[in-house]
């Protein structure tokens, strides 16, 4: 580790990582309600058990997020962190939130929750991924605002790089159209237009510049390809993701009681979001291919050029398969969209930031990279993890398309509850590709433990 | 990539194509903004229609149904339920849900909603029903 401060980061990265199994746990009884409809009910309904599945995701992304950034700045600015003390009471801050949060939305009904927290105040409860309560939501942007100012600090007293700034513009995107999670008016037209401001521009903008920056940061590291390269990359990449991403909320934009001409704006747009994706696959590999170093550190190499093939394929290839008007008419709503939703955030956002545990830990354990045997372990466990999110697509897919043709295509449309019974068989296969994910992460965890000939550190 | 495109080069492309493209957004946006008062109803929206709609989100109806195509996919489209159902039928059916679930069955939790909230519930989605959402979705099962 060049910088002392760069050790903040760990305890991100642990939480970060704890809070993923809690998701997984999660996605498993959710996928067993599918399929066995009673299963936990009344203690855990489908909605709770939901909102804590996809919570959960969110705030470990951003712990992981947090955590690379904190290991990254210092490095690419070559100085300390500005305050590593704030760093770590924002940490204390936002994993006690968090945890309060998810042992609210457990241990009372949700209209009870929100009593008790305020939503009175400002009613900003009750809308998919926002969630959290009103304490929650301001402790987010506190948290948010702390980091951003550590991180902003740190980058101006040291070198500016563009990996740097590429980052710093999406952190800054993500905390500024998080605002809009506070404006909920009463016309719901424009609740969720605006609703999409906060969830579109995320994941489809701002994160992608994380993303980018991220994968071109590891890259550099384990490469050794000259920076100008790789950063040069990085603009045309997170060009390509704007260009068409800022455009492409318009592909939310159809059915909603907007006018008809986002039909237009959101399919065209949209159909071009898979090319940076594309790009960003390309360039991953193309750098590994140019590499002036054999890094020892193979795990990371792999879940570099893994996140760029899957960020691709989940949401490049799964989203445009539903992003045209025409399709999205018929397929809207349906598990086409949680098909494209699973590999989507696997490939890009969880990947992305097991990458940059997988580069990072060793070196905050201090070491260069893990011994022979625990980088075996955490291949095996990258692809367990992958072919299996791979199968909950697959399943998820054709249980889509069933859907879709007996609810919406047929000559006699069958009721929704009838057409889910009819393609249970597909859920029953997604909740076991969902088992062999969760042995893929319980490796994962694994290869943390295990010891043997450790890498000397550079 | 040659030596002739350089990293300014990528980067001034980068911050004038977001920017130009940000710009085309809000302009959108904004003409999305006149249209929208013939197409969202906001003139029909009542106290009551304002209260199904607090008692939609303070019940987290989102988290198992959706709400013209968003939402989760564990429970029927509602957007179009009146149609399906009709007022009174909504009604019955949300009153009716036993409290232990239905053995076996995806059940609905019972919310013990006085009459005054089932029928702000029901304005609510009557409200939605009526936005006008180019013709979605494709037929009355949601």
């Amino acid at each position: 580790m060049q910088f002392k401060s760069q050790a903040v980061a760990k305890p991100y990265f642990i939480a970060a990582i704890g809070l993923f199994v809690g998701q997984i746990l999660f996605g498993l009884i959710l996928g067993l309600q599918y399929v066995l409809g009673d299963f936990l009910f009344p203690a855990i309904p489908f909605n709770v058990a939901r909102m804590v599945h996809t919570n959960l995701l969110i705030v470990w992304l951003l712990f992981g997020f947090m955590g690379g950034a904190y290991y990254m700045i210092p490095e690419e600015s070559e100085t300390e962190l500005f305050s590593p003390k704030l760093a770590l009471i924002l940490f204390w801050t936002f994993l006690i939130a968090g945890a309060l949060t998810i042992v609210g939305y457990l241990a009372v009904p949700y209209a009870t929750l929100a009593e008790l927290t305020g939503n009175n105040i400002l009613e900003t409860m009750g809308r998919e991924f926002l969630e959290q309560p009103l304490p929650t939501k301001l402790g987010i942007v506190v948290v948010a605002l702390g980091f951003l100012f550590n991180i902003t600090m740190t980058v101006l007293k040291g070198k500016k790089t563009s990996i740097s700034i590429v980052l710093l513009l999406g952190l800054w995107g993500l905390a500024v159209f998080f605002l809009f999670s506070f404006y909920n008016p009463v016309n719901v037209v424009l609740d969720k237009f605006f609703w999409w401001w906060t969830v579109h521009l995320w994941v489809e903008g701002v994160w992608e510049l994380i993303l980018g920056s991220f994968l071109a940061f590891v890259l550099i590291k384990t490469t050794g390809v000259d920076r100008e390269v790789i950063e040069k990359w990085l603009y045309v990449i997170v060009t390509l993701t704007l260009i068409t991403g800022i455009i492409g909320t318009g592909h939310h934009y159809f059915w909603i009681g907007t006018p008809e001409y986002w039909q237009w704006w959101g399919s065209i747009f949209s159909a071009l979001e898979p090319i940076p994706f594309f790009a960003m696959t390309v360039f991953a590999f193309n750098m590994v291919n140019r590499r002036r170093r054999e890094h020892p550190n193979k795990a990371a190499v792999l879940w570099a050029l893994g996140t760029g093939v899957m960020a691709f394929l989940g949401a490049g290839v799964w989203g445009f398969l539903h992003t045209l008007a025409p399709v999205n008419y018929y397929t809207h709503g349906t598990q086409i969209t949680a098909a494209h939703g699973h590999m989507a955030f696997y490939g890009a956002y969880a990947m992305v930031n097991l990458m940059m545990i997988s580069y990072a830990m060793p070196i905050l354990r201090g070491r260069a990279a893990n011994s022979n045997k625990s980088q075996v372990l955490e291949m095996w466990s990258f692809w367990l993890m992958t072919v299996a999110i791979v199968f909950i697509t697959l399943f998820l897919t054709a249980a889509g398309i069933l859907q879709v043709w007996l609810q919406r295509v047929s000559d006699a449309p069958l009721p929704f509850m009838v057409a889910q019974d009819k393609i249970a068989l597909f859920y029953w296969m997604r909740e076991w590709a969902g088992a062999a994910f969760l042995i893929g992460l319980i490796i994962y965890i694994a290869s943390f433990f295990v010891g043997g000939d450790e890498k000397e550190a550079a | 990539m040659s030596g002739a495109f350089t990293k300014s080069m990528a980067r001034n492309i980068f911050y004038g194509g977001t920017i130009f493209f940000f710009l085309l957004f809000l302009a959108l946006s904004f003409d999305t903004h006149s249209q929208l008062p013939k197409r969202d109803m906001r003139a029909n929206i009542t106290p009551q229609i304002a209260e199904g709609k607090k008692l939609w989100e303070v019940n987290n109806c989102i988290g198992c149904h959706t709400l013209m195509g968003e939402g989760a996919y564990f429970a029927p489209e509602l957007g179009n339920v009146v149609v399906r159902y009709g007022d009174e039928g909504v009604k019955a059916f949300i009153q009716s849900r036993p409290k232990e679930g239905i053995p076996g069955r995806r059940s609905m939790p019972q919310f013990n909603f006085t009459d005054e909230q089932l029928n702000a519930i029901v304005a609510f989605l009557k409200h939605v029903n009526s936005i006008n959402d180019a013709n979605w979705p494709p037929n009355s099962q949601g």
